[in-house]
Formats: C-alpha cells, structure tokens, sequence
C-alpha cells in the first residue's frame, strides 16, 4: 500500500503495464463490438443468443454489487481484526429479515434499508465489544466463536421465521424493466429490439458501486480511513501511537455488520430470503474474500465481479457445473497468487 | 500411572492430561468391548456406533489440527467422497450407477479415494497458513455440497444414493447391530492407535515441529509443505475409513450428509472433546450424539441446535481445550488432596505449565 512501492512499480515495468493496456483495448474493442453489432449467426451458435450472454453479464454483474456489499464488511473485519467471522452470512439473513418486517410494518422500503443497516450496525458493536474484544489475539477461538454464533442464530431465525420464504416488496419506483441501448435483433420489419433489464437490479449496482466508492473515500481521505488502514498494516504499533485501537475495531466491526444487513435488505429485494442464504452468502463472501486479497476493499469489488459472473454465466452455459467454475477461480487464484489478486501476502504484515 | 515422568518427558503429556496411558486404556478397551452387554441396540448402534463414526471424522480433524495446526472443515466432504464411492461402485437400489463390485475392491478404494481427496484439499489450502485454511476449507466444503446437489450425471444431485447394505463376509451379517458395533470399534480403535503411533513418530514429531515453527523447520531442510500435504492424506485414510462406515450405517448418502452444518458439526465434536489427544474427538462425538439424540425429550426437536450452538461457545470460552482440558484443570484439584498428591501435582503442574507456555508460543506466531 506505500507510495514508494508504487512508483517503483511504475518505474521498473513500463513495458508491462503497456502490454496490459494493449490487451485491454482489444478486450474492450471486442465487448464494445458485441455489444453493439447485431451478432451473426455463428455466435449466436456459441452463445446460445445475444439476449441471453447480456443478460447473464448484466445479472453476474448485479450479483457482484450484491457480494461486493456483503463481501467488503468481511474483508475490513478480517483484514483489520484477523477475526475470520463466520457468523457474516446470518448477519446478511438477519438484515433481510429485519428489512422485511420495518417493510411490512411501516409500508416504506428505504426505513427497512436503513433499519437493516442500523439494527445489524448496533449489533455488530455489541458482538464486538462483548465478544471478540474478550479473545482478542486468539483468532481459532474468535472464529470457533463466529461458528457457534451462527448455529444459534440460525436456528433462533429458524424459529422466529419458520423455513417460508420471502420477498421484501420493493416501492413501485423502483419496478418495472428498463429498455437498455443494446439491439438484441431486428424484427422482419426492420424495427430494432432492444434489451430491457429489470429498473431495480441496477439500483443494486449503483448502490453497490457507491457505496464502494464511499467505502474507498472513507479508507482513504479520512482520518478514521487512516486510522483503520495503519491498524490493517501493523497494529500494535497503531495502539503505540496513543489510537485508542478498540474504538476502531468497534467502528471498523459496526461498518462491516452493518453493511451485511444493508445487502441482506438489498438482496432480499432483488431475490428472496429463506433459510440456507446465510450459508449461500458466506460462502460468496470467503471466495470473493480469497480471491480479492484479505482486507482489501478493492480486491473485494474485483473479486466479487469475478465469482458474480462466473456463477451468472456459468448458470446459463453450463448449469450443472456452475459452482465448479467458481471454485476453479478460487483455486487458480490460489495457486497463482495465494495472497489474492490484491492481497499484500504475510511479509508485508510483519506481526 | 507414571505422572512424574510426564514432567520430564514432553511427549508423554498430552496422555497425562487425561490421566496416564496403559491403564487408562485398558479399563477404556475393556468398557467397550463389554458394552454390548448392557446396551440395547439403540444404543449400540445409534449412540454406540454413531459415536465412532463421527470420531474418526473428528479424530482425522484433530490429528491436522491438533499436530498440524491446519484446522479443517472439509473432513466430513472427505467421508462423503469415500462414501460416495461405495455407493457408486457397489450396491444401491437408486438405481443409478452401482456397479455391484464386491466389497474387498471397493473398500480399499473408498479409502483411496478418501486419501486423495483430502491431499488435494490440503495442496490447496496448504497455500496459505494460519486462519486462511479454516476459510479456504469451509469454501471447499460447501463447494463439494454444492456440487454433489447440483450434479445428477456422477452423484445423483439431491436424492443421492440409498439402499447401500454393509456386505456380508466370514459368515457375519455386518449390518447387524452386534456385529456392526464390533467392526466399527475395531476400525476406530485402528485408527485411534495409528494417530497414536504417528503421534511419537519422527513425521509425526516433524509435523508438530512445523505447527510450532514452519520456518525454522524449513530453515533446517524440511519440506513443510510435503509434510503438511502428507498429514493430509492420512487424515484423510481415516475420514474415508469413517465415510464407508457412515453410509453402512446410514444405508444411503446425499449432498445432506456433507452439507454445511454436517461440516461445522465435525468442528464441534473435535472442538467440544479436545485437540489435544486423540481420545478428545471421541468424547466430544459421545457428547455430542447424546446430546442431539436426547435434547429431543428436554427442548424439543426443533430448537436443539440452539442447545448444542450455546454448549460450544460454552466451551469455547470455558475451556479452549474442550472437555480434555477441563479434565486436566480440575484433575489436580481433586487429587491434590489424596495420597501421594504432592508429586503428582507437581508434575501436573509442570505440565499446565509447560502447556501454557506452548500456547503463548503459538499464538506470538
């Protein structure tokens, strides 16, 4: 993360980074063309149709705002913390449920978003303060911990719930599909068909996208961004410095928690909430976490792109081995670069 | 019981912990092998049987975690591939695949199977250390789930396989409840006396060198990662030998049986038992089986995860070292009033000690 290893980066692989550029302008030439040429047959032979490959990357792209929402408290968690929290996939459940009841009962969708942030944010702090701050430096027992809060509260949301399922029901503003300037075919008359995408996906992404990029300001402008950035990189010798580390663990964990339960209210907007989700988004959380780098925000948006198409386009292409391609990206990562695609690896982390 | 050479012999504490080794487990062999006696065959095979099964699970969780360091959640992914192979290449009345090979064939293979797994399992997560192998296995656990629901061609997605009989052999029908318990406490006290073994042995001394030190052991010429890998793959002989014995006793498998709470709940057992000596793993799954069959009466069925969630994080911040550990603290308390008690607790103290030290030591990594 230090400016000097930046520039020295720069400086040494100029012809690298022009190599890469290179490879991206053809990329971008090639999905611009795809984008806006009426395919002809041959691809739609590959692709199954136009309509369906756009739709697959438009939706791999929502559900990576929605795992980058989830995966991003996860990885601030871990990265500051070391505490593996298993217990984040309830977390998310926990906030669709609660988004969905402050829905039901007040009749406004954005109080139930903001009660889901809220509520999950408030209870994050206490996990913190009366739980993990107790095993701090035990990162086994803080995880065992994590484990054994995620047993409980799934079945206590087992009881409370019951296994139905349920959609939160999203204010009429936000329904409806929206016509994107993408021609799919044309009709026999000439008139362009164009492809429409659900309004409200892409208000996911565009929350996901903003409040990555508040995340990023937050980290990297403020002070509490600093504080938290220094204590990722070393954090004894933050406590040294006169920080109160706890306060910021306990702002760091509230961020994280809270996050979780805006995706769940989010999430169980676009999808639905039941039982087993909690597993569902652990488990996207750990890949896109492993993949992005530990602790890394943008290495959570990179990674949570990555597994978010592999699972839509693999959904449409290859159904039965979808979650195959997801784990292939998990262990290619794994053997390239096992500190992730934007982790700095265990030297630079001298502890 | 030879306290006072625990003190001076390392090796031997952990079997101190649970009070001295030969003795102790003759009066333990003795107890089981007369269980059946006394026991109907409910709790033969339900508590008896149940019990051995998912401690070998456990146990090949404690020998990478407790001399590894590697803490695994994907042991019981490993049982259901080896599970999945007797289903697939012997009997089953789904009716999809089941080649009827005999069971000398397939056994071994299972085990095989078992093995590899889990050795790739561990090439994989031994990329990183520490912590990441908790997530890089949880992620390969529910990916194995996953793809076991999902794939219909191999695994037969979600019903899976049922009608898998344990064969009969030597004129034993071994699916009996007698016979049954019998095969299964010879095959855990196999693997119970392999861990044992291993554990003195110069790969097992190694491996425990390189949980306290990777890189000092990579320094002197070890390679750690070989090592680890190899702990792996018989870790994962013994969770396979536990998978075939898990759907004999089961008679089907599905993508339910390794699922994710299957996972978390072999974590449980080994956590709840003790990491520190083999016998934890098998304590933890007596308590646990017993606790999730009679739960039932006390709270109901529905809410005895609650009960069994609360009893681990009890234990988690009770006594990191499970129930062993609570046995080992409270034992000198109670012998210190007793004959003899000031050597005793001296070397139980040197050895608290001792344990402590090693402790700070791990976690200063």
């Amino acid at each position: 993360m230090s400016v000097a290893g930046e520039t020295a980066t720069a400086a040494r692989a100029p012809t690298r980074r022009q190599a890469w550029g290179i490879a991206a302008f053809f990329a971008a030439a090639v999905l611009a063309w795809m984008l806006f040429s009426v395919w002809p047959d041959w691809l739609n032979a590959v692709l199954i149709s136009k309509k369906a490959f756009f739709s697959s990357i438009f939706n791999g792209i929502t559900l990576a705002g929605l795992y980058f929402l989830v995966a991003s408290g996860f990885t601030l968690v871990f990265g500051l913390m070391r505490n593996v929290n298993l217990a984040h996939g309830s977390l998310y459940l926990l906030g669709a449920y609660l988004g969905y009841e402050v829905t039901r009962l007040t009749g406004y969708w954005l109080i139930g978003v903001a009660a889901g942030f809220a509520a999950l944010a408030v209870l994050g702090l206490l996990m913190q303060v009366l739980v993990f701050r107790r095993l701090e430096g035990d990162d086994l027992r803080q995880t065992l911990v994590t484990i054994g809060i995620s047993i409980v509260a799934a079945d206590l949301m087992l009881w409370m719930w019951t296994g139905a399922t349920y959609q939160i029901a999203t204010p009429t503003w936000l329904d409806g599909a929206v016509r994107l300037p993408i021609v799919t075919a044309y009709r026999s008359n000439g008139e362009a068909v164009f492809l429409s995408y659900p309004f409200y996906r892409l208000v996911v992404l565009a929350a996901a996208v903003v409040i990555g990029v508040g995340l990023w300001l937050l980290l990297n402008r403020t002070r509490v961004g600093m504080m938290i950035r220094a204590g990722v990189d070393d954090r004894a010798m933050l406590a040294a410095s006169g920080v109160n580390v706890h306060a910021v663990f306990a702002v760091v964990f509230a961020i994280g928690a809270g996050l979780a339960g805006f995706a769940g209210v989010v999430g169980g907007s676009a999808l639905s909430v039941a039982p087993g989700e909690d597993i569902r988004y652990l488990l996207a959380s750990l890949v896109v976490v492993i993949v992005g780098g530990m602790g890394s925000i943008t290495g959570a948006a990179i990674g949570a792109l990555l597994i978010g198409l592999a699972e839509q386009i693999g959904l449409v292409y290859f159904p039965t081995y979808g979650i195959v391609l997801t784990f292939v990206i998990m262990v290619a990562t794994l053997a390239i670069r096992p500190q992730g695609i934007m982790g700095q690896g265990t030297a630079g982390r001298a502890r | 019981m030879s306290l006072a050479l625990s003190s001076s012999d390392p090796a031997a504490r952990p079997a101190a912990a649970v009070g001295g080794t030969g003795a102790a487990h003759v009066v333990l062999a003795a107890l089981l092998l007369l269980y059946p006696a006394v026991a109907s065959d409910f709790f033969l095979t339900q508590i008896g049987a149940y019990s051995l099964i998912l401690g070998m699970i456990a146990l090949s969780l404690m020998l990478l975690a407790g001399y590894g360091g590697m803490v695994s959640l994907a042991q019981i992914s490993v049982a259901g591939m080896a599970g999945y192979t007797v289903a697939i290449f012997g009997l089953n009345s789904s009716a999809v695949h089941g080649f009827g090979w005999p069971w000398w064939i397939v056994v071994p293979m299972a085990v095989a199977v078992g093995g590899v797994v889990s050795a790739l399992i561990g090439a994989i997560s031994t990329r990183t250390e520490g912590i990441y192998t908790i997530m890089i296995t949880l992620a390969v656990a529910t990916a194995i789930f996953y793809f076991t629901q999902q794939n219909y061609a191999l695994f037969n997605g979600f019903p899976g396989f049922a009608g898998i009989r344990a064969p009969e052999f030597w004129g034993v029908a071994w699916r009996d409840p007698l016979p049954f318990y019998y095969l299964t406490l010879a095959v855990a006290a196999l693997a119970y006396a392999a861990v044992l073994y291993a554990r003195r042995s110069t790969f097992g001394l190694a491996l425990q060198a390189i949980r306290d030190n990777p890189r000092r052991m990579r320094a002197i010429g070890f390679d750690v990662t070989a090592h680890k890998v190899v702990a792996w793959f018989y870790a994962g002989l013994i969770a396979g030998l536990a998978g075939v014995l898990l759907v004999w006793f089961n008679g089907r498998i599905s993508p339910g049986t390794i699922n994710v709470g299957a996972a978390i709940n072999i974590l449980i057992i080994a956590v709840i038992g003790g990491m520190r000596h083999p016998i934890g793993p098998f304590l933890g799954a007596v308590v646990v089986v017993l606790m999730q069959t009679f739960a039932i009466d006390i709270i109901g069925a529905e809410r005895f995860n609650t009960l069994i969630g609360l009893f681990f994080l009890v234990i988690v911040f009770a006594s990191p070292d499970g129930l062993l550990g609570l046995w080992g603290r409270l034992k000198p308390r109670l012998a210190s009033p007793s004959l003899g008690a000031g050597q005793d607790g001296g070397g139980h103290r040197a050895a608290n000690l001792a344990s402590n030290a090693e402790q700070t030591g791990r976690r200063e990594e």
